[in-house]
């Protein structure tokens, strides 16, 4: 189905990125801005208010950026296709339309975001003299993080039509999980054997993150076995959200 | 023959009917229960189409009619595909496109070249395609000059020439059309009307739901009538136009009878002596009942010509009013009148005894008063009636003000209050091709809602 409709989906993504900034006086340029401003923010706190001095994640700005970016991707297409099938309501009941598109899109939307974004990540590396070949592997988890991510957009999307309580709840539910991944801290840090290193591991997006920071801060890579697991855990979920979808998308028109 | 493109057999939609408690489910309770799937399933259901079948043949013109609820939208929705029947099986071959509702998904902030490309392949049109249409969409909405424009600066009217303009072009083979020709202006719906009669002509097979029963005779082969999500009639598109209006005036004649009864009865109970100062004054015609009830008016029929009770009336019929009086004790000064009034209060006619010159003589115990107007020539509208005995000097034994009504019906939709009797004629280089021959409608007799209607030829 997905595929049938390659043509609209690649259309409505270059719409939602035009739209997005139309009429706004940086337009374009706030796919870079925006994550220069997160960015700043969290070196603010964690460098002056609340420094880490971790020497492994020195300087801790880069560090953060190597996570941050990635987490922004998956925070804001799952916090989007919460809402998507709600908001297009009238398509969905008027238009003959494979509603599946639509959180598609937003998963993509916001990894196009991410892809404006990784260069300025790119050009920092070189600067702070880190860039290494590894950054050559980023499609491996740049793909695992989108089978994740969409099966997950799939899921919430199509559950939220019939319980519309899960868009309060996901806003929390996120603010949680970026706690609960090594974004702001380090995963190498938190010792082997611990309760709380265990439940890290339960977390996908952790062996995702942990990968992202690897190929691009620390140069050398060795979470082949977590960010298979998380590409399991990915296809697990694209398989849950496809066949969820599915099975609501009957119901979708009567009850967005 | 031509096969069928559309084939619905025994097609039965069900709506969820949210109960209270339902609609207050939430993650929790649903998670708590156990099942997520089991929490959605239908429990209070309400039936919006009931074993519904029906075949259109490809390049037929198919309408479907009914009134507001009667689930004529639903089966569109069906047919498009949008949702799917809970029972039975529904058949569409070829590329369907719904004009359910024009511009649906038009995003406001980009311009309307872009909108059009993706409402374009939305609708189902390859990159292709849409190259080839392209202008033709354009020109069709007449927005050459706005397309690079954002929709959300367009009028309302550009907005729905746009979304029909890209609907009509998909090049469907089958077109579906829900009620969205009121859009635009005259020459925009003209237009649209010529480009429906152009793809009929290319065999085009079109599903219309409208409550424009014209078009429907008009351009329409066959028409399946619901009523309360059944079939009600089906078949040449006359036959069950003249079915559905019969049965509708049937309802009005059902709905007349029983406002008349609630009327009058409100009239017993309110006191006598409630006589609206603002008498006579347009706009301030006001139901009621007064007067001393020396001479009461009893009862009031209102008949045609064969002596049946009626509240529903054509053109040109004979319309009696029947009044029985009882005068308790003898009187010899009185007048009978009547009065006519259009909806908003405007006198049609009016006329009594004492105007007419009939000298009265005695009223004693009950009689029965007819008025007969021979050759009703009123147009189409609900009409008031004034029923009143009086003394010469004008003081009301019984005033009944406005409290019976009767509607007149027409085909023809010709305005005003008064239809003469009236006749055209054309000579020199005016050639006008005489009317298709149409019966007045037959109004039924008693309570037609719920009986078969009439089968007429």
């Amino acid at each position: 189905m997905l595929v049938r409709y390659r043509a609209l989906v690649e259309s409505l993504v270059t719409r939602e990125l035009k739209a997005r900034y139309r009429g706004s006086v940086l337009g374009f340029l706030w796919s870079f801005v925006n994550p220069l401003l997160l960015l700043l923010t969290y070196t603010l706190v964690f460098t002056v208010i609340l420094p880490n001095r971790q020497p492994d994640i020195q300087p801790f700005f880069l560090f953060l950026f190597c996570g941050i970016l990635p987490w922004t991707w998956f925070q804001a297409s799952l916090a989007e296709s919460a809402g998507v099938l709600l908001a297009s309501a009238n398509l969905i009941k008027k238009v003959l339309f494979p509603a599946e598109v639509l959180p598609t899109v937003c998963v993509l939307a916001n990894l196009a975001h991410f892809l404006l974004g990784l260069p300025i990540l790119l050009l920092f590396l070189a600067w702070q003299g880190r860039l290494a070949w590894t950054a050559l592997l980023l499609p491996l988890p740049i793909l695992v993080q989108l089978v994740l991510t969409l099966g997950m957009a799939l899921f919430l999307s199509a559950l939220t039509v019939h319980f519309r309580d899960i868009q309060n709840i996901l806003h929390h539910a996120l603010h949680l999980w970026f706690f609960a991944t090594p974004v702001i801290y380090s995963y190498a840090a938190i010792a082997e054997g611990t309760p709380l290193r265990q439940a890290l591991r339960l977390n996908p997006m952790t062996h995702v993150i942990v990968t992202y920071q690897q190929m691009l801060f620390h140069g050398h890579v060795d979470h082949w076995r977590g960010l298979f697991l998380a590409l399991l855990v990915g296809m697990l979920a694209f398989a849950a959200g496809a066949f969820l979808f599915d099975r609501l998308r009957d119901t979708l028109p009567e009850e967005v | 023959m031509t096969k069928p493109v559309i084939v619905a057999q025994g097609v039965t939609k069900l709506y969820r009917r949210f109960a209270h408690k339902n609609q207050l489910r939430t993650l929790k309770s649903a998670l708590l229960t156990g099942s997520v799937l089991a929490g959605l399933r239908p429990e209070e259901t309400f039936t919006a189409l009931e074993d519904v079948s029906f075949e259109v043949p490809q390049g037929s013109t198919f309408a479907v009619i009914g009134e507001n609820g009667s689930g004529k939208s639903t089966l569109l929705k069906l047919v498009a595909g949008i949702t799917r029947p809970t029972r039975g099986s529904l058949r569409v071959q070829g590329r369907v496109s719904a004009l359910i509702e024009l511009g649906a998904g038009f995003h406001p902030e980009i311009s309307g070249r872009e909108n059009v490309a993706i409402n374009a392949m939305m609708l189902g049109l390859s990159k292709k395609e849409l190259e080839r249409s392209y202008d033709a969409i354009v020109d069709f909405a007449e927005l050459r000059d706005f397309i690079d424009a954002p929709v959300k600066t367009y009028s309302s009217g550009m907005y729905m020439r746009l979304g029909f303009a890209v609907a009509i072009h998909v090049d469907p083979d089958v077109l579906l059309i829900d009620e969205v020709l009121a859009v635009g202006d005259e020459a925009f719906t003209r237009k649209c009307l010529d480009k429906i009669a152009e793809l009929r002509r290319r065999g085009k097979t079109i599903l219309f739901v409208t409550h424009s029963l014209g078009l429907v005779e008009k351009m329409c082969d066959e028409v399946l009538w619901l009523c309360h999500g059944r079939t009600r009639g089906r078949g040449e598109a006359k036959r069950v136009v003249d079915e559905y209006l019969t049965y509708v005036a049937g309802g009005e004649e059902a709905l007349l009878r029983s406002r008349a009864a609630s009327l009058s009865a409100q009239a017993e109970a309110a006191p006598a002596s409630d006589a609206p100062a603002d008498e006579g004054a347009p706009g301030g015609y006001r139901a009621g009942r007064w007067g001393g009830r020396e001479v009461e008016i009893r009862t009031v029929r209102l008949l045609d010509a064969r002596g049946r009770e009626r509240h529903v009336f054509v053109p040109g019929e004979t319309l009696t009013l029947s009044l029985s009086v009882c005068a308790a004790a003898p009187v010899s000064d009185f007048v009978f009148g009547i009065g006519l009034f259009a909806a908003d209060g405007t006198c049609v006619y009016g006329t009594n005894t004492e105007i007419e010159d009939f000298a009265a003589r005695r009223l004693a115990g009950e009689a029965e008063v007819r008025l007969t107007l021979e050759g009703l020539r009123l147009v189409e509208g609900t009409y008031l009636v004034d029923l009143a005995a009086h003394k010469r000097d004008g003081t009301p034994y019984d005033y009944l003000r406005g409290l019976h009504s009767f509607r007149v019906k027409s085909r023809v939709k010709d305005v005003g209050i008064y239809r003469p009797q009236h006749r055209w004629s054309f000579s020199g280089g005016a050639e006008l091709e005489p009317p298709p021959e149409r019966p007045e409608l037959e109004i039924e007799q008693g309570d037609t809602r719920g009986a078969q209607p009439r089968q007429r030829g």
